[in-house]
Protein backbone atom coordinates (compact mmCIF):
# COMPACT_ATOMS: atom_id res chain seq x y z
CA UNK A 1 0.00 0.00 0.00
CA UNK A 2 1.41 3.22 -0.86
CA UNK A 3 -0.97 5.39 0.68
CA UNK A 4 -0.63 6.28 5.28
CA UNK A 5 -2.48 3.11 6.41
CA UNK A 6 -3.00 4.53 10.15
CA UNK A 7 -3.19 0.90 10.92
CA UNK A 8 0.30 0.63 10.42
CA UNK A 9 1.35 3.27 12.66
CA UNK A 10 1.13 0.76 14.95
CA UNK A 11 2.66 3.08 18.03
CA UNK A 12 0.70 5.47 17.44
CA UNK A 13 -2.51 4.93 19.53
CA UNK A 14 -0.62 4.21 22.32
CA UNK A 15 1.21 7.15 22.37
CA UNK A 16 -2.28 9.02 22.39
CA UNK A 17 -3.39 7.49 25.45
CA UNK A 18 0.18 7.83 27.49
CA UNK A 19 -0.84 10.77 28.97
CA UNK A 20 -4.26 10.09 30.01
CA UNK A 21 -2.98 6.75 31.64
CA UNK A 22 -0.18 8.17 33.27
CA UNK A 23 -2.78 10.53 35.03
CA UNK A 24 -5.02 7.72 35.62
CA UNK A 25 -2.85 5.49 36.91
CA UNK A 26 -1.08 7.91 39.31
CA UNK A 27 -3.74 9.83 40.59
CA UNK A 28 -6.69 7.64 40.12
CA UNK A 29 -5.74 4.06 40.29
CA UNK A 30 -2.67 3.81 42.74
CA UNK A 31 -4.78 5.83 45.20
CA UNK A 32 -7.41 3.45 44.91
CA UNK A 33 -5.41 0.39 45.67
CA UNK A 34 -3.92 2.52 48.40
CA UNK A 35 -6.89 3.38 50.05
CA UNK A 36 -7.33 -0.40 49.73
CA UNK A 37 -4.39 -1.21 51.76
CA UNK A 38 -4.35 1.46 54.01
CA UNK A 39 -7.66 0.60 55.47
CA UNK A 40 -5.94 -2.55 56.76
CA UNK A 41 -3.27 -0.84 58.80
CA UNK A 42 -3.58 1.01 62.54
CA UNK A 43 -2.43 4.40 61.90
CA UNK A 44 -0.58 6.84 64.49
CA UNK A 45 -2.16 10.03 63.74
CA UNK A 46 -0.35 12.28 60.91
CA UNK A 47 0.44 8.44 60.26
CA UNK A 48 4.21 8.25 61.63
CA UNK A 49 3.53 4.86 62.35
CA UNK A 50 1.33 1.79 60.21
CA UNK A 51 1.07 -1.84 61.87
CA UNK A 52 -1.09 -4.09 60.75
CA UNK A 53 -4.68 -4.91 61.78
CA UNK A 54 -6.80 -6.62 59.35
CA UNK A 55 -10.21 -6.24 59.14
CA UNK A 56 -9.95 -3.95 62.59
CA UNK A 57 -10.56 -0.73 61.11
CA UNK A 58 -14.24 -1.81 59.46
CA UNK A 59 -15.10 -3.72 62.62
CA UNK A 60 -14.18 -1.01 64.81
CA UNK A 61 -16.51 1.22 62.31
CA UNK A 62 -19.02 -0.96 62.35
CA UNK A 63 -19.41 -1.59 65.89
CA UNK A 64 -19.01 2.21 66.13
CA UNK A 65 -22.64 3.74 67.37
CA UNK A 66 -21.56 7.13 65.68
CA UNK A 67 -20.98 5.85 62.55
CA UNK A 68 -23.73 2.85 61.99
CA UNK A 69 -26.14 6.12 63.24
CA UNK A 70 -24.54 7.97 59.99
CA UNK A 71 -25.14 4.99 57.61
CA UNK A 72 -28.43 5.50 58.65
CA UNK A 73 -28.82 9.30 58.56
CA UNK A 74 -26.70 9.07 55.32
CA UNK A 75 -29.39 7.03 53.48
CA UNK A 76 -32.46 8.65 54.50
CA UNK A 77 -30.89 11.89 53.62
CA UNK A 78 -30.20 10.45 50.53
CA UNK A 79 -33.67 8.92 49.63
CA UNK A 80 -35.47 11.74 50.66
CA UNK A 81 -33.28 14.10 48.37
CA UNK A 82 -33.69 11.84 45.60
CA UNK A 83 -37.60 11.90 46.08
CA UNK A 84 -37.97 15.25 46.29
CA UNK A 85 -35.72 16.54 43.96
CA UNK A 86 -36.77 13.91 41.25
CA UNK A 87 -40.60 14.94 42.01
CA UNK A 88 -39.93 18.72 41.94
CA UNK A 89 -37.67 18.93 38.55
CA UNK A 90 -39.91 16.25 36.28
CA UNK A 91 -43.00 18.15 37.49
CA UNK A 92 -40.66 22.01 36.36
CA UNK A 93 -39.69 19.80 33.32
CA UNK A 94 -43.25 19.34 32.05
CA UNK A 95 -43.67 22.93 32.21
CA UNK A 96 -40.78 24.06 30.52
CA UNK A 97 -41.61 21.32 27.91
CA UNK A 98 -44.28 23.41 26.51
CA UNK A 99 -44.47 24.87 22.79
CA UNK A 100 -44.48 28.92 24.38
CA UNK A 101 -42.67 31.99 23.45
CA UNK A 102 -39.34 32.17 25.80
CA UNK A 103 -39.61 29.19 27.58
CA UNK A 104 -35.82 29.03 26.42
CA UNK A 105 -35.56 32.35 29.16
CA UNK A 106 -37.69 29.96 32.05
CA UNK A 107 -35.17 26.51 31.12
CA UNK A 108 -32.16 28.81 31.44
CA UNK A 109 -33.52 29.76 34.82
CA UNK A 110 -34.05 26.46 35.85
CA UNK A 111 -30.28 25.79 34.95
CA UNK A 112 -28.28 27.87 36.71
CA UNK A 113 -28.51 26.97 40.26
CA UNK A 114 -26.98 23.55 38.82
CA UNK A 115 -24.10 25.44 37.56
CA UNK A 116 -23.46 26.95 40.93
CA UNK A 117 -20.87 25.10 43.24
CA UNK A 118 -21.73 23.65 46.42
CA UNK A 119 -20.11 25.98 48.94
CA UNK A 120 -21.72 28.96 47.29
CA UNK A 121 -24.82 27.10 47.33
CA UNK A 122 -24.67 26.41 50.87
CA UNK A 123 -23.41 29.54 51.91
CA UNK A 124 -27.25 31.68 49.98
CA UNK A 125 -28.96 28.86 51.92
CA UNK A 126 -27.14 29.57 55.08
CA UNK A 127 -28.67 33.13 55.03
CA UNK A 128 -31.91 32.90 53.53
CA UNK A 129 -32.81 30.38 56.70
CA UNK A 130 -31.28 32.57 59.44
CA UNK A 131 -33.46 33.46 61.63
CA UNK A 132 -32.43 36.73 62.55
CA UNK A 133 -32.31 38.53 58.63
CA UNK A 134 -33.30 35.52 56.64
CA UNK A 135 -36.23 36.23 54.89
CA UNK A 136 -37.80 32.71 54.82
CA UNK A 137 -38.81 32.62 58.76
CA UNK A 138 -39.94 35.89 57.85
CA UNK A 139 -42.16 34.97 55.42
CA UNK A 140 -43.25 31.52 57.12
CA UNK A 141 -44.04 34.20 60.43
CA UNK A 142 -46.11 36.21 58.36
CA UNK A 143 -47.87 33.40 56.43
CA UNK A 144 -48.46 30.80 59.61
CA UNK A 145 -47.19 32.47 62.34
CA UNK A 146 -44.06 30.22 62.78
CA UNK A 147 -40.49 30.90 63.75
CA UNK A 148 -38.04 27.47 62.85
CA UNK A 149 -34.42 27.39 64.52
CA UNK A 150 -33.50 25.90 60.89
CA UNK A 151 -29.46 25.41 61.71
CA UNK A 152 -29.72 25.09 65.26
CA UNK A 153 -31.80 22.12 65.57
CA UNK A 154 -31.09 18.82 64.25
CA UNK A 155 -34.24 17.70 62.42
CA UNK A 156 -34.37 21.36 60.65
CA UNK A 157 -30.72 21.47 59.87
CA UNK A 158 -31.14 18.12 58.10
CA UNK A 159 -33.79 19.53 56.13
CA UNK A 160 -31.77 22.52 55.69
CA UNK A 161 -29.29 20.64 53.89
CA UNK A 162 -31.86 18.57 51.83
CA UNK A 163 -33.12 21.96 50.47
CA UNK A 164 -30.02 23.35 49.57
CA UNK A 165 -28.53 19.85 48.28
CA UNK A 166 -32.10 19.52 46.13
CA UNK A 167 -31.98 23.29 44.56
CA UNK A 168 -28.73 22.66 43.43
CA UNK A 169 -28.78 19.84 41.82
CA UNK A 170 -32.53 20.28 40.50
CA UNK A 171 -30.94 21.39 37.23
CA UNK A 172 -29.20 18.41 36.53
CA UNK A 173 -32.30 16.33 36.56
CA UNK A 174 -34.48 19.03 34.54
CA UNK A 175 -31.95 18.67 31.62
CA UNK A 176 -32.15 15.11 31.32
CA UNK A 177 -36.28 14.81 31.96
CA UNK A 178 -36.27 17.41 29.13
CA UNK A 179 -34.29 15.40 26.30
CA UNK A 180 -36.34 12.21 27.99
CA UNK A 181 -39.88 14.25 27.10
CA UNK A 182 -38.90 15.43 23.90
CA UNK A 183 -38.42 12.20 23.03
CA UNK A 184 -41.43 11.28 23.39
CA UNK A 185 -43.29 11.54 19.78
CA UNK A 186 -46.53 13.62 19.68
CA UNK A 187 -48.79 10.50 18.26
CA UNK A 188 -48.57 8.97 21.82
CA UNK A 189 -50.12 11.66 23.09
CA UNK A 190 -52.30 12.07 20.37
CA UNK A 191 -53.84 8.72 20.16
CA UNK A 192 -54.05 8.93 24.24
CA UNK A 193 -56.28 11.60 23.72
CA UNK A 194 -58.24 10.42 21.47
CA UNK A 195 -59.04 7.69 23.71
CA UNK A 196 -60.49 10.17 25.83
CA UNK A 197 -57.14 9.98 28.76
CA UNK A 198 -56.97 13.22 30.64
CA UNK A 199 -53.78 15.42 31.14
CA UNK A 200 -53.38 14.02 34.82
CA UNK A 201 -53.61 10.09 33.28
CA UNK A 202 -51.49 11.20 30.62
CA UNK A 203 -49.15 12.20 32.91
CA UNK A 204 -49.56 9.02 34.69
CA UNK A 205 -50.18 6.54 32.33
CA UNK A 206 -47.85 7.42 29.73
CA UNK A 207 -45.17 10.02 30.09
CA UNK A 208 -43.62 8.50 34.01
CA UNK A 209 -43.40 5.31 32.59
CA UNK A 210 -41.69 6.47 29.13
CA UNK A 211 -39.77 7.93 31.29
CA UNK A 212 -38.40 5.69 33.52
CA UNK A 213 -35.51 5.01 31.47
CA UNK A 214 -34.08 8.47 32.49
CA UNK A 215 -35.65 8.29 35.74
CA UNK A 216 -33.33 5.16 36.29
CA UNK A 217 -30.14 6.88 35.07
CA UNK A 218 -31.24 10.19 37.19
CA UNK A 219 -31.40 7.98 40.66
CA UNK A 220 -28.19 6.41 40.06
CA UNK A 221 -26.44 9.89 39.30
CA UNK A 222 -28.01 11.68 42.39
CA UNK A 223 -27.34 8.68 44.66
CA UNK A 224 -23.25 9.83 43.60
CA UNK A 225 -23.98 13.87 43.84
CA UNK A 226 -25.92 13.60 47.16
CA UNK A 227 -23.52 10.65 48.77
CA UNK A 228 -20.52 12.75 48.00
CA UNK A 229 -21.08 15.90 47.02
CA UNK A 230 -23.15 17.52 49.69
CA UNK A 231 -19.93 17.93 50.79
CA UNK A 232 -19.28 21.39 50.31
CA UNK A 233 -22.84 21.93 51.10
CA UNK A 234 -22.51 20.55 54.80
CA UNK A 235 -18.83 22.08 55.47
CA UNK A 236 -20.49 25.40 54.74
CA UNK A 237 -24.12 25.28 56.73
CA UNK A 238 -23.54 23.09 59.75
CA UNK A 239 -20.50 21.18 59.68
CA UNK A 240 -22.07 17.81 60.37
CA UNK A 241 -23.56 19.53 63.72
CA UNK A 242 -25.68 20.37 65.61
CA UNK A 243 -25.14 17.22 67.73
CA UNK A 244 -24.17 14.80 64.38
CA UNK A 245 -27.64 15.81 62.67
CA UNK A 246 -25.86 16.48 59.44
CA UNK A 247 -23.22 14.51 60.04
CA UNK A 248 -23.47 12.17 57.11
CA UNK A 249 -20.80 9.34 55.55
CA UNK A 250 -18.72 11.93 53.71
CA UNK A 251 -18.27 14.27 56.23
CA UNK A 252 -17.66 11.71 58.90
CA UNK A 253 -14.66 10.39 56.48
CA UNK A 254 -13.62 14.35 56.36
CA UNK A 255 -13.53 14.55 60.05
CA UNK A 256 -11.73 11.25 60.65
CA UNK A 257 -9.13 11.95 58.46
CA UNK A 258 -8.78 15.97 58.52
CA UNK A 259 -9.75 16.72 62.07
CA UNK A 260 -8.73 13.43 63.99
CA UNK A 261 -6.07 12.38 61.84
CA UNK A 262 -6.87 8.37 61.52
CA UNK A 263 -5.72 7.53 58.21
CA UNK A 264 -6.69 3.77 58.02
CA UNK A 265 -9.46 4.44 59.51
CA UNK A 266 -10.93 7.17 57.32
CA UNK A 267 -9.55 4.89 54.38
CA UNK A 268 -11.67 2.38 55.28
CA UNK A 269 -14.55 4.39 55.41
CA UNK A 270 -13.66 5.04 51.98
CA UNK A 271 -13.29 1.31 50.96
CA UNK A 272 -16.90 1.36 51.81
CA UNK A 273 -17.73 4.35 49.85
CA UNK A 274 -16.21 2.71 46.90
CA UNK A 275 -18.02 -0.31 47.42
CA UNK A 276 -21.39 1.44 47.53
CA UNK A 277 -20.43 3.35 44.33
CA UNK A 278 -19.48 -0.46 42.80
CA UNK A 279 -22.74 -1.46 43.56
CA UNK A 280 -24.52 1.13 42.29
CA UNK A 281 -22.65 0.89 39.18
CA UNK A 282 -23.30 -2.36 38.91
CA UNK A 283 -27.20 -1.97 38.40
CA UNK A 284 -26.46 0.76 36.63
CA UNK A 285 -24.47 -1.09 33.34
CA UNK A 286 -26.68 -4.37 34.08
CA UNK A 287 -30.08 -1.92 33.21
CA UNK A 288 -28.25 -0.26 30.41
CA UNK A 289 -26.59 -3.83 29.03
CA UNK A 290 -30.59 -4.90 29.35
CA UNK A 291 -31.72 -1.90 27.38
CA UNK A 292 -35.15 -1.23 28.75
CA UNK A 293 -36.34 1.18 26.20
CA UNK A 294 -39.82 2.03 24.80
CA UNK A 295 -39.09 2.72 20.94
CA UNK B 1 -62.58 33.28 17.92
CA UNK B 2 -63.44 31.42 21.45
CA UNK B 3 -60.62 28.96 21.10
CA UNK B 4 -57.88 31.76 20.94
CA UNK B 5 -58.87 33.55 23.28
CA UNK B 6 -59.03 30.71 25.82
CA UNK B 7 -55.70 29.86 24.17
CA UNK B 8 -54.41 33.48 24.80
CA UNK B 9 -55.73 32.87 28.30
CA UNK B 10 -53.93 29.70 28.98
CA UNK B 11 -50.54 31.31 27.90
CA UNK B 12 -50.91 34.06 29.85
CA UNK B 13 -51.40 31.89 33.14
CA UNK B 14 -48.59 29.55 31.90
CA UNK B 15 -46.18 32.38 31.62
CA UNK B 16 -47.41 33.82 35.15
CA UNK B 17 -46.84 30.55 36.66
CA UNK B 18 -43.08 30.42 35.33
CA UNK B 19 -42.34 33.54 35.88
CA UNK B 20 -43.50 33.17 39.72
CA UNK B 21 -41.77 29.70 40.03
CA UNK B 22 -39.02 31.19 38.11
CA UNK B 23 -38.45 33.72 41.01
CA UNK B 24 -38.88 31.20 43.74
CA UNK B 25 -35.74 29.63 41.53
CA UNK B 26 -33.68 32.09 41.52
CA UNK B 27 -34.43 33.61 44.97
CA UNK B 28 -31.57 32.99 47.20
CA UNK B 29 -29.41 34.09 44.60
CA UNK B 30 -31.30 37.71 43.90
CA UNK B 31 -32.03 38.05 47.99
CA UNK B 32 -27.95 37.61 48.25
CA UNK B 33 -27.78 40.19 45.52
CA UNK B 34 -30.38 42.48 47.45
CA UNK B 35 -28.83 41.92 51.08
CA UNK B 36 -25.11 42.29 49.56
CA UNK B 37 -26.27 46.04 48.73
CA UNK B 38 -27.53 46.96 51.98
CA UNK B 39 -26.01 48.24 54.91
CA UNK B 40 -26.43 46.59 58.11
CA UNK B 41 -29.02 48.46 59.67
CA UNK B 42 -31.37 48.03 57.08
CA UNK B 43 -30.33 44.01 56.93
CA UNK B 44 -31.17 43.91 60.23
CA UNK B 45 -34.49 46.23 60.31
CA UNK B 46 -37.75 44.80 60.35
CA UNK B 47 -39.66 43.33 58.26
CA UNK B 48 -36.55 42.72 56.11
CA UNK B 49 -36.39 44.71 53.11
CA UNK B 50 -36.51 43.23 49.58
CA UNK B 51 -34.64 45.97 47.98
CA UNK B 52 -32.09 47.72 48.87
CA UNK B 53 -33.08 51.60 49.86
CA UNK B 54 -29.51 52.56 48.02
CA UNK B 55 -26.56 50.81 46.19
CA UNK B 56 -24.39 50.39 49.50
CA UNK B 57 -21.06 49.01 48.02
CA UNK B 58 -19.53 49.17 51.12
CA UNK B 59 -19.93 45.24 51.88
CA UNK B 60 -17.95 44.25 48.42
CA UNK B 61 -14.64 46.38 49.31
CA UNK B 62 -14.83 44.59 52.43
CA UNK B 63 -15.47 41.38 51.43
CA UNK B 64 -12.77 41.89 49.18
CA UNK B 65 -10.07 42.93 51.38
CA UNK B 66 -11.43 40.48 54.67
CA UNK B 67 -10.24 37.31 52.54
CA UNK B 68 -7.84 38.64 50.01
CA UNK B 69 -10.18 37.64 47.01
CA UNK B 70 -8.14 39.03 44.18
CA UNK B 71 -5.95 36.63 44.90
CA UNK B 72 -8.14 33.35 45.62
CA UNK B 73 -10.02 34.53 42.28
CA UNK B 74 -6.59 34.64 40.53
CA UNK B 75 -5.74 31.12 41.62
CA UNK B 76 -9.34 29.76 40.65
CA UNK B 77 -9.00 31.06 37.31
CA UNK B 78 -5.84 29.78 36.89
CA UNK B 79 -6.47 26.65 38.05
CA UNK B 80 -9.56 26.44 36.07
CA UNK B 81 -8.06 27.44 33.04
CA UNK B 82 -5.14 25.01 33.57
CA UNK B 83 -7.69 22.10 33.84
CA UNK B 84 -10.13 23.38 31.02
CA UNK B 85 -7.06 22.77 28.66
CA UNK B 86 -5.30 19.88 29.93
CA UNK B 87 -8.37 17.67 30.38
CA UNK B 88 -9.33 18.53 26.52
CA UNK B 89 -5.45 18.34 25.23
CA UNK B 90 -5.44 14.53 27.25
CA UNK B 91 -8.99 14.05 25.97
CA UNK B 92 -8.55 14.85 22.66
CA UNK B 93 -5.39 12.67 22.17
CA UNK B 94 -7.19 9.43 23.80
CA UNK B 95 -10.25 9.92 21.91
CA UNK B 96 -8.66 9.79 18.85
CA UNK B 97 -6.77 6.66 19.56
CA UNK B 98 -10.39 5.15 20.45
CA UNK B 99 -12.22 6.12 17.46
CA UNK B 100 -9.52 6.41 14.46
CA UNK B 101 -7.34 2.74 15.73
CA UNK B 102 -7.27 -0.25 16.06
CA UNK B 103 -4.48 -1.72 18.14
CA UNK B 104 -3.88 -4.82 20.89
CA UNK B 105 -5.95 -4.28 24.16
CA UNK B 106 -7.72 -1.83 22.95
CA UNK B 107 -10.99 -2.61 24.57
CA UNK B 108 -9.48 -3.75 27.86
CA UNK B 109 -7.49 0.02 27.94
CA UNK B 110 -10.67 1.42 27.00
CA UNK B 111 -12.45 0.11 29.75
CA UNK B 112 -9.43 0.84 32.26
CA UNK B 113 -10.14 4.39 31.32
CA UNK B 114 -13.72 4.10 31.84
CA UNK B 115 -13.80 2.31 34.97
CA UNK B 116 -12.37 5.51 36.63
CA UNK B 117 -15.73 7.09 36.66
CA UNK B 118 -16.13 5.09 39.46
CA UNK B 119 -13.87 6.27 41.64
CA UNK B 120 -14.86 9.60 42.48
CA UNK B 121 -12.32 11.78 43.86
CA UNK B 122 -13.72 11.21 47.75
CA UNK B 123 -13.43 7.72 47.36
CA UNK B 124 -9.23 7.97 46.71
CA UNK B 125 -8.80 10.99 48.64
CA UNK B 126 -7.20 10.24 51.85
CA UNK B 127 -4.23 8.50 49.75
CA UNK B 128 -4.26 10.66 47.28
CA UNK B 129 -3.33 12.99 49.51
CA UNK B 130 -0.67 11.19 51.12
CA UNK B 131 0.63 11.17 47.61
CA UNK B 132 1.02 14.33 45.96
CA UNK B 133 2.29 15.21 49.88
CA UNK B 134 5.07 12.64 49.07
CA UNK B 135 5.66 13.95 45.42
CA UNK B 136 6.32 17.51 47.58
CA UNK B 137 2.97 19.27 45.59
CA UNK B 138 1.32 19.80 48.46
CA UNK B 139 0.02 23.40 48.39
CA UNK B 140 1.72 23.76 45.06
CA UNK B 141 -0.46 24.83 42.09
CA UNK B 142 0.29 20.86 40.24
CA UNK B 143 -0.38 19.39 43.08
CA UNK B 144 -4.01 20.95 42.81
CA UNK B 145 -4.40 20.63 39.37
CA UNK B 146 -2.91 17.42 38.76
CA UNK B 147 -5.43 14.69 39.73
CA UNK B 148 -8.02 16.52 37.82
CA UNK B 149 -6.32 16.61 34.68
CA UNK B 150 -7.00 13.13 33.42
CA UNK B 151 -10.86 12.15 32.61
CA UNK B 152 -12.88 9.19 31.60
CA UNK B 153 -15.63 11.44 30.60
CA UNK B 154 -13.27 13.88 27.83
CA UNK B 155 -11.57 10.87 26.63
CA UNK B 156 -15.32 8.97 26.10
CA UNK B 157 -17.29 11.89 24.29
CA UNK B 158 -14.41 13.27 21.84
CA UNK B 159 -14.64 9.51 21.18
CA UNK B 160 -17.75 9.91 20.45
CA UNK B 161 -17.97 13.03 18.49
CA UNK B 162 -14.89 12.01 16.30
CA UNK B 163 -17.08 8.48 15.50
CA UNK B 164 -19.65 10.66 13.75
CA UNK B 165 -17.28 12.64 11.54
CA UNK B 166 -17.72 10.33 8.23
CA UNK B 167 -14.80 7.39 7.95
CA UNK B 168 -14.66 8.64 4.05
CA UNK B 169 -12.99 11.91 5.02
CA UNK B 170 -10.40 9.57 6.74
CA UNK B 171 -9.83 7.59 3.71
CA UNK B 172 -9.41 10.47 1.57
CA UNK B 173 -7.04 12.03 4.39
CA UNK B 174 -4.76 8.92 4.20
CA UNK B 175 -4.98 8.74 0.22
CA UNK B 176 -3.26 11.94 0.08
CA UNK B 177 -0.51 11.17 1.98
CA UNK B 178 -1.76 12.69 5.22
CA UNK B 179 -0.41 11.63 8.21
CA UNK B 180 -2.41 10.82 11.33
CA UNK B 181 -1.35 13.74 13.73
CA UNK B 182 -1.87 15.91 10.90
CA UNK B 183 -4.97 14.20 10.34
CA UNK B 184 -6.09 15.02 14.31
CA UNK B 185 -5.03 19.06 13.87
CA UNK B 186 -5.77 20.07 10.28
CA UNK B 187 -9.01 18.09 10.29
CA UNK B 188 -10.85 16.63 13.01
CA UNK B 189 -10.38 19.06 15.63
CA UNK B 190 -11.33 22.10 13.28
CA UNK B 191 -14.73 19.99 12.89
CA UNK B 192 -15.12 19.79 16.48
CA UNK B 193 -15.98 23.17 17.74
CA UNK B 194 -18.99 23.13 19.49
CA UNK B 195 -18.34 19.71 21.36
CA UNK B 196 -14.52 21.14 22.70
CA UNK B 197 -16.66 24.40 23.48
CA UNK B 198 -19.04 22.00 25.55
CA UNK B 199 -16.52 20.21 27.07
CA UNK B 200 -14.46 23.15 27.87
CA UNK B 201 -17.08 24.71 29.46
CA UNK B 202 -17.90 21.77 31.81
CA UNK B 203 -14.48 21.53 32.98
CA UNK B 204 -13.97 25.16 33.74
CA UNK B 205 -16.65 24.57 36.08
CA UNK B 206 -15.24 21.56 37.63
CA UNK B 207 -12.24 23.12 38.66
CA UNK B 208 -14.17 26.98 39.76
CA UNK B 209 -16.54 24.87 42.03
CA UNK B 210 -13.86 22.09 43.11
CA UNK B 211 -13.87 22.61 47.00
CA UNK B 212 -12.88 19.48 48.90
CA UNK B 213 -9.76 18.94 47.12
CA UNK B 214 -8.18 22.61 47.33
CA UNK B 215 -9.31 22.09 50.86
CA UNK B 216 -7.30 19.52 51.61
CA UNK B 217 -4.12 19.78 49.58
CA UNK B 218 -3.63 23.94 50.13
CA UNK B 219 -3.08 25.56 53.20
CA UNK B 220 -1.48 28.57 52.81
CA UNK B 221 -3.62 32.21 52.30
CA UNK B 222 -2.01 32.99 49.22
CA UNK B 223 -3.06 29.09 47.57
CA UNK B 224 -6.15 29.38 48.10
CA UNK B 225 -9.14 29.02 45.73
CA UNK B 226 -12.18 31.24 45.89
CA UNK B 227 -14.38 28.62 46.85
CA UNK B 228 -12.51 28.30 50.73
CA UNK B 229 -12.96 32.39 50.44
CA UNK B 230 -17.11 31.66 50.82
CA UNK B 231 -16.17 29.48 54.00
CA UNK B 232 -13.27 32.18 55.02
CA UNK B 233 -16.17 34.55 54.86
CA UNK B 234 -18.04 32.66 57.71
CA UNK B 235 -15.05 32.37 60.06
CA UNK B 236 -13.33 35.58 59.50
CA UNK B 237 -16.58 37.92 58.99
CA UNK B 238 -17.96 39.45 62.24
CA UNK B 239 -20.68 37.58 64.07
CA UNK B 240 -23.57 37.65 60.97
CA UNK B 241 -22.19 40.43 59.17
CA UNK B 242 -24.49 39.26 56.24
CA UNK B 243 -23.64 42.03 53.60
CA UNK B 244 -20.31 41.09 53.60
CA UNK B 245 -20.54 37.25 53.57
CA UNK B 246 -23.41 37.37 50.89
CA UNK B 247 -21.16 40.23 48.89
CA UNK B 248 -18.32 38.24 48.93
CA UNK B 249 -20.66 35.00 47.93
CA UNK B 250 -21.63 36.96 44.89
CA UNK B 251 -17.89 37.37 43.84
CA UNK B 252 -17.16 33.89 43.64
CA UNK B 253 -20.67 33.03 42.36
CA UNK B 254 -19.86 35.45 39.58
CA UNK B 255 -17.82 33.77 36.98
CA UNK B 256 -19.57 30.85 37.37
CA UNK B 257 -22.80 32.53 35.65
CA UNK B 258 -20.99 34.19 33.48
CA UNK B 259 -19.42 31.39 32.07
CA UNK B 260 -22.66 29.64 32.27
CA UNK B 261 -24.59 32.33 30.68
CA UNK B 262 -21.64 32.37 27.69
CA UNK B 263 -22.05 29.00 26.85
CA UNK B 264 -25.44 27.80 28.80
CA UNK B 265 -25.81 25.84 24.57
CA UNK B 266 -22.57 23.93 25.09
CA UNK B 267 -22.92 23.86 28.71
CA UNK B 268 -26.48 21.89 29.02
CA UNK B 269 -25.67 19.93 25.79
CA UNK B 270 -22.43 18.89 27.74
CA UNK B 271 -24.06 17.71 30.18
CA UNK B 272 -26.88 15.82 28.57
CA UNK B 273 -23.98 14.23 26.60
CA UNK B 274 -21.94 13.31 29.14
CA UNK B 275 -24.54 13.13 32.16
CA UNK B 276 -21.49 12.79 34.04
CA UNK B 277 -20.67 14.99 36.96
CA UNK B 278 -16.90 14.60 38.45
Amino acid sequence: MKEQDYDSHFSVPYLLILPSMIILTFFLYWPTVQSVILSLYRTAPFGARKIYSGFDNYINLFTDPTYRASLVRTSIFVLVTIFGGLAISLILSVLVNQKLKGIKIYRTVFFIPYAISPTVSGSLWVFLLNPVAGHINYFLDLLFNIQIPWLTNGFFAFIAIIIATIWKNMGFNIIFFLAGLQSIPDSVYESARIDGANSFQIFRKITVPLLSPTTFYLIIMNIIFTVFQSFGIIDIMTQGGPADATNILIYQLYRDMFVNFRLGLAAAQSVILLILVLIVTFFHFKFVSKGVHYQ
Amino acid sequence: MRKSRKDFLNKLFTHLLLIVISFIVLMPILLALSVSFQPRDQIFSYPPSLIPDKLYFDNYINAWNLVNLDRLLLNSLFASVIVMFGKLALGVLSGYAFSHFEFKYKKTLFFAILFTLMLPMQVRVVPLFVFVSNLGLANTYSGLVLPFLASATTTFLMRQHFLTIPKSLMESAQLDGCGPFRFLFQILIPLSGPALAGLATVNFLVMWNAYLWPLIILNSDEMKVAQQGVKMLFTSASERDWGLIMAGTIIVVIPTIIVFLLAQKFFVKGIATQGIKE
